[in-house]
């Protein structure tokens, strides 16, 4: 089953005469990883950012084709491109949640970051809030880190935790799908290793997109791979297909490091 | 050349914190003859040159006679400010032989510095406040760099020329939506408050702009509102910048001279409403140093030696604060 399916989509910038995506088709499998990989500037994060749709924060870029998401009842799929009221795009984050290149902690405690997502949408509970912030933190292997300083700022922490305390920002609202941008890029090697370990664990309960420039990375941790182009998607595949042997002249080139 | 550079830097440090030094210790051996003669009584004493006859027991008297009587004869700049009795009664006690001497507090002034800056930042800090989250969030950025630019225009404006307009145009204003007085405790902090108001603006818009992209992005995709972002992400993230601007604007407004001298009534009088008119301690500074001497003279000294501390109270408070905020 597709948690996402995305069909011949294309997406052009704000005063950018060329599309950056051009008809892209590409599903997303429930509860795989499908890792993104390309050169730099191939549309990588440009076609993440559609799927959540946090491009609309500036104006101006223009949508073309289709991006559909299963909703809760996996009964249905809608269309988020259609998407223009708040409430919706606000329902639409919650399912399709989002980690970014650098780690990105707000200014408050570690317990508050956690929660922060259920508070906005709504939840006052004392004890649901703690309990919800403990399953995320433990999901994301941070909460023996962190169990007996909830309370303190989070910029406190490492690097590596800041992330994975992302990450358990992310999940504690229980996402449909997580898209990661380069989760690792600005991490050590060890901490690296440790987020790749979490995504894969949390794959049971989210569908899960990854851009990486990683070819390790992908080859690890993903079932399907996509590599693009240019703003073309040029070949799509069960991961080991796409590394071991590749349909595609241009994914070869770049999967031996020939170009990129 | 680096260590030429480094005692550079290191004497010009120094010579700041001298200066700063050496302003404190001239304005309080000025004061000096004032702080003997009033004490901490000078805070709260409304009376400013006023003459009390000698025998009467009077607010911190502790001095001899002998000394005040000399000090009285120095002071010949009688203003014609009564204390609520009626002109005829004090043009009475003038003529009368008992002996007296001249006492001033600082009360009035103290009072009028105080509250209008507190008006100006009531009015001026949620507007800046809104101002600034337009500039910053809200408003395309072709508008926010027009109207931004606009706001540090009037940033710019020297303040007499406020003062000015303040007179002419805006105080009608407020003594018709008010009541009372033309130049009051009001209207001097209201055009304060206009005056600190761009520049409270500008700060904080910058200081909101430092907020990254990215965490902004984050707090959206976790299915934020605008309003949520704000509050939650930008609001904490330059919060120090955030008060920096209000300590800064705090302190223009506390020592602010030319607007307000034109527009707060100039008189040695209490206020009872808002809308009454008064003096701030640099607007009796400025319109009585020139013909003050003696113990007058002193009490000026004594007042500017306040203004100074409280500015620099406030400013060290807030460097204090800011150094706390950056470390934790
Ligand atoms: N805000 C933007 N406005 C215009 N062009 C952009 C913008 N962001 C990215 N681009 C362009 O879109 C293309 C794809 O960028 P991006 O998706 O960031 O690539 P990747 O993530 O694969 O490195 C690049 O050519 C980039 O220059
Ligand atoms: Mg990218």
């Amino acid at each position: 089953m597709l948690a996402m399916n995305i069909e011949k989509f294309s997406f052009t910038y704000p005063g950018v005469d060329e599309p950056s995506l051009k008809n892209i088709t590409l599903p997303i499998e429930k509860n795989n990883i499908t890792a993104l990989i390309g050169p730099s500037g191939c549309g990588k994060s440009t076609l993440l950012r559609s799927m959540n749709r946090i491009h609309d924060l500036y104006p101006g870029n223009k949508y073309d084709g289709k991006i559909e998401l299963l909703d809760e009842t996996n009964k249905k799929y809608k269309n988020i491109l259609k998407i223009k009221k708040e409430n919706e795009f606000i329902k639409l984050r919650q399912q399709v949640g989002m980690i970014f290149q650098k780690p990105t902690p707000f200014p408050m405690s570690i317990f508050d970051n956690v929660a922060y997502g259920l508070k906005i949408a709504g939840i006052r509970n004392k004890s649901e809030l703690s309990d919800r912030v403990e399953a995320a933190l433990k999901g994301s292997a941070l909460w023996n880190e962190v169990h007996d300083r909830l309370n303190k700022s989070a910029m406190g922490l490492s690097g590596g935790q800041q992330q994975r305390l992302c990450i358990a920002r992310a999940v504690a609202v229980k996402p449909e799908v997580l898209l990661f941008d380069e989760p690792t890029s600005a991490l050590d090697p060890i901490s690296t290793s440790a987020i790749e370990e979490l995504i894969v664990e949390l794959k049971k309960d989210v569908s899960i997109a990854i851009v990486t420039h990683n070819m390790q990375q992908a080859s690890r941790i993903s079932d399907y791979t996509a590599f693009m182009y240019l703003g073309d998607l040029i070949e799509y595949d069960k991961t080991e297909n796409i590394f071991l042997n590749p349909k595609e002249k241009r994914t070869e080139d770049y999967i031996t490091g020939r170009f990129g | 050349m680096e260590k030429i550079f480094q005692k550079f830097a290191f004497s010009s440090a120094t010579l700041v914190f001298i200066i700063l030094l050496g302003i404190f210790i001239t304005l309080f051996n000025a004061a000096r003859p004032a702080i003997n003669e009033f004490g901490l009584n000078f805070i709260v004493d409304p009376a400013w040159n006023k003459e009390v006859p000698l025998s009467t027991p009077q607010t911190t008297t502790d001095k001899s006679a002998a000394q005040k009587s000399v000090t009285d004869t120095n002071d010949e700049s009688v203003d014609v400010n009564d204390y609520g009795d009626s002109s005829d009664d004090m043009i009475m006690e003038d003529e009368d032989d008992t002996p007296t001497k001249t006492i001033y507090g600082g009360l009035v002034p103290l009072v009028g510095t105080i509250f209008s800056t507190l008006i100006a930042l009531a009015f001026a800090l949620p507007i800046a406040m809104g101002i600034s989250i337009f500039l910053a969030e809200i408003a395309p950025k072709k508008i926010a760099t027009f109207v931004g630019g606009a706001i540090e225009l009037l940033a710019a404006i020297p303040s007499i020329i406020f003062g000015m307009w303040g007179l002419y145009y805006f105080a009608p204003i407020v003594a018709d939506l008010f009541g009372g007085f033309q130049v009051s405790l009001l209207t001097a902090g209201l055009v304060l408050g206009v005056m600190i108001l761009p520049f409270m603006a500008a700060i904080t818009r910058d200081s909101m702009n430092t907020t990254p992209d990215i965490l902004k992005e984050s707090a959206y995709a976790l299915g934020a509102t605008k309003f949520e972002v704000i509050k939650d992400v930008i609001f904490p993230y330059s919060k120090v910048g955030i008060i920096g601007s209000i300590i800064l604007s705090l302190g223009r407004a506390l020592g602010e001279t030319m607007a307000v001298a034109f527009l707060i009534g100039s008189i040695f009088e209490l206020p009872h409403k808002i809308t009454d008119p008064t003096i701030s301690i640099p607007v009796a500074l400025a319109n009585n140093f020139g013909e003050a001497s003696g113990l007058g003279m002193s009490s000026l000294f004594y007042l500017a030696l306040i203004l100074f501390v409280m500015s620099f109270a406030i400013i060290s408070f807030a460097k204090f604060y800011f150094l706390r905020k950056a470390n934790s």
